[in-house]
């Protein structure tokens, strides 16, 4: 079997994914509804910049776009027993994470282009040669963040995913730069905003509007590629280790 | 020639023992019944020889390909039924069929051809664009059983294909699995249904407790039980007191069964019994024993 088949495959699932659960409730609330509430209650009462704004909001879309498919799916399927029925088709597990993790990608670019264009609005000069790498790069990241989220616990109550991956995105938001600059945070907190892909994502948004950030450019995008491998095949090797438990 | 080979395959769940040491064939052509009460262990074996569960030991060859190097091959030649398992509720029939055919690399124009087919074989056609939310158990199975045959398998694995089934919906899946062996594919299908597995299978095993405790086709096991009888009776008014026949008695309704070796003896009991107690034979049959009293028999005694 190809890998080109196996892609092509995939395909299918995202299809499946978009017609599915894009317009999900819980979908809706944390990946649409969400981040605008709390992009409000950033701004309200902040004198901050134009660009400062931007990159807060494009990074709080970015990542609660992202990441609002993909947890759900895997315990969604196995509550309603079509689980099983896509896993005995001719496809890897691999195969369908990958397709989850598209679907993932695909609703958290299409979000967030259009947020983009708040930039035009804002008159915001933006390097789209390096904010566009940026935003894909991070949205795959995220994407393969869902393939880990949802592998532990393997249960079918997609409400306990989704309590467990709040708790994981909240603690990520508040330690990545977005509230606060990275230089102003205390050296211990710079410590633990490092292993967060968001911090990454936030810093190199900083290029984009003004031409320098925390860390050099280059190890931002490193990171981003470095958490997305981490995320997609750990979350993989997770999958099917707990494959028997969500059949007994 | 096999197209299943099973052997020594063992099934550990932590400490539990779900299945224990079977080994088994199954040829080219012949519809295959895995009978067993619930729990015995046959979702475990289904799932073990579709790929979605590995053995804790023994091997599985389909195809003459080792399970465990050619998974997706082996399935890319299979459709499979699980148990429980749900075509998606949000998407309509045919996009349901559509993304079956997707998933097994087939061109799109086929998918079309194939999948109108199919629905109006399983008298779906009309539901063609309608959400599976609102269809009923039957109509899920059949289009369930629609999304496995799409790709026309040679090998189909069916889950209890007629359970919780009505009438209409269970006679044609039977039907058409029948048409499916008349065409030369091979049916492996679990079921508990003991009428079912008597009118398709043309061999069946029984499992119990994850063991394999008989292998044959319905008529040779049926012999099992052939050195028993069926007495059934009924008495009116209807009374029956414990011990005045030997051998196992099960009262149904207003009936008696008795499984007995000693038809001449357990007869004259119960004619001496109606007149000692002034009760009228209503009614008194002597059968061979069916292959759900054997079943019985043979899982009873293993459960005991």
């Amino acid at each position: 079997m190809s890998k080109l088949s196996q892609f092509s495959r995939s395909l299918a699932i995202v299809k499946k994914d978009m017609l599915i659960f894009y317009l999900k409730g819980p979908v809706v609330i944390m990946g649409l509804l969400f981040p605008f509430f709390l992009f409000g209650a950033f701004l309200i009462g902040r004198d901050l910049s134009h660009a400062y704004l931007f990159v807060a909001l494009i990074a709080m879309t970015a990542f609660f776009t992202s990441t609002a498919v993909g947890p759900t799916i895997i315990p969604w399927e196995a509550r309603s027993k079509t689980f099983e029925r896509l896993i005995s088709s001719p496809i890897s597990i691999t195969t369908v994470l990958f397709g989850d993790m598209q679907a993932s990608f695909y609703f958290g670019i299409i979000i967030t282009s259009f947020i983009s264009l708040t930039a035009i609005f804002l008159g915001i000069g933006v390097n789209l040669l390096i904010f566009i790498p940026v935003v894909v790069l991070a949205l795959l990241t995220f994407s393969a963040m869902t393939i880990l989220m949802s592998s532990y616990p393997p249960t079918d109550v997609p409400a306990d995913v989704m309590m467990l991956s709040s708790l994981v995105k909240f603690t990520l938001l508040f330690i990545s730069g977005i509230f606060v600059p990275l230089e102003k945070l205390p050296w211990y907190a710079r410590a633990v905003s490092a292993i967060s892909p968001l911090t990454y994502m936030v810093d190199a948004l900083r290029y984009s509007v003004s031409m320098h950030g925390y860390f050099p450019l280059w190890l931002d995008l490193i990171a981003m590629l470095f958490f997305s491998l981490i995320f997609f095949f750990s979350g993989v090797v997770i999958h099917k280790r707990v494959l028997e438990k969500r059949f007994t | 020639m096999e197209i299943i080979k099973a052997e020594h395959l063992t099934k550990y769940y932590g400490d539990f023992l779900a299945v224990n040491d079977i080994s088994f064939s199954v040829n080219k052509g012949e519809i295959f019944g895995f009978l067993g009460p619930n729990g015995a262990g046959k979702t475990t074996t289904i799932r073990m020889l579709t790929g979605i569960l590995n053995p804790s030991s023994g091997r599985i060859e389909v195809f003459g390909m080792d399970m465990k190097k050619h998974k997706i091959e082996i399935r890319e030649r299979t459709g499979i039924v699980p148990e429980m398992a749900n075509p998606y509720i949000d998407l309509t029939a045919m996009r349901n069929l559509r993304l079956m055919g997707r998933l097994y690399g087939m061109k799109r124009r086929e998918i079309e051809e194939r999948s109108l087919e199919l629905l109006k074989l399983f008298n779906l056609y009309e539901k063609k664009d309608t959400k599976v939310r609102g269809f009923s158990k039957g109509m899920k199975q059949r289009l369930s059983l629609a999304m496995a045959m799409l790709p026309d398998p040679e090998l189909l694995f069916l889950d209890e294909p007629t359970s919780g089934l009505d009438v209409m919906s269970a006679r044609l899946i039977k039907k058409i699995i029948r048409e499916e062996q008349k065409r030369g594919k091979t049916i492996f299908m679990n079921t508990h249904n003991m009428q079912d597995a008597n009118e398709l299978c043309n061999r069946v095993a029984i499992i119990n407790h994850g063991k394999l405790i008989a292998i044959d086709t319905p008529e040779k096991i049926k012999e099992i039980g052939a050195k028993s009888n069926v007495i059934e009776f009924s008495l009116s008014p209807f009374k029956f007191k414990e011990g005045i026949v030997e051998g196992r008695v099960e009262i149904l309704g207003d009936k008696v069964k008795v499984y007995t070796g000693e038809v001449d003896e357990t007869i004259k009991k119960i004619v001496n019994y109606a007149e000692r107690e002034n009760l009228k034979i209503v009614s008194l049959n002597v059968e061979k024993p069916s292959l759900e009293d054997v079943f019985m028999a043979l899982v009873g005694e293993k459960n005991e």
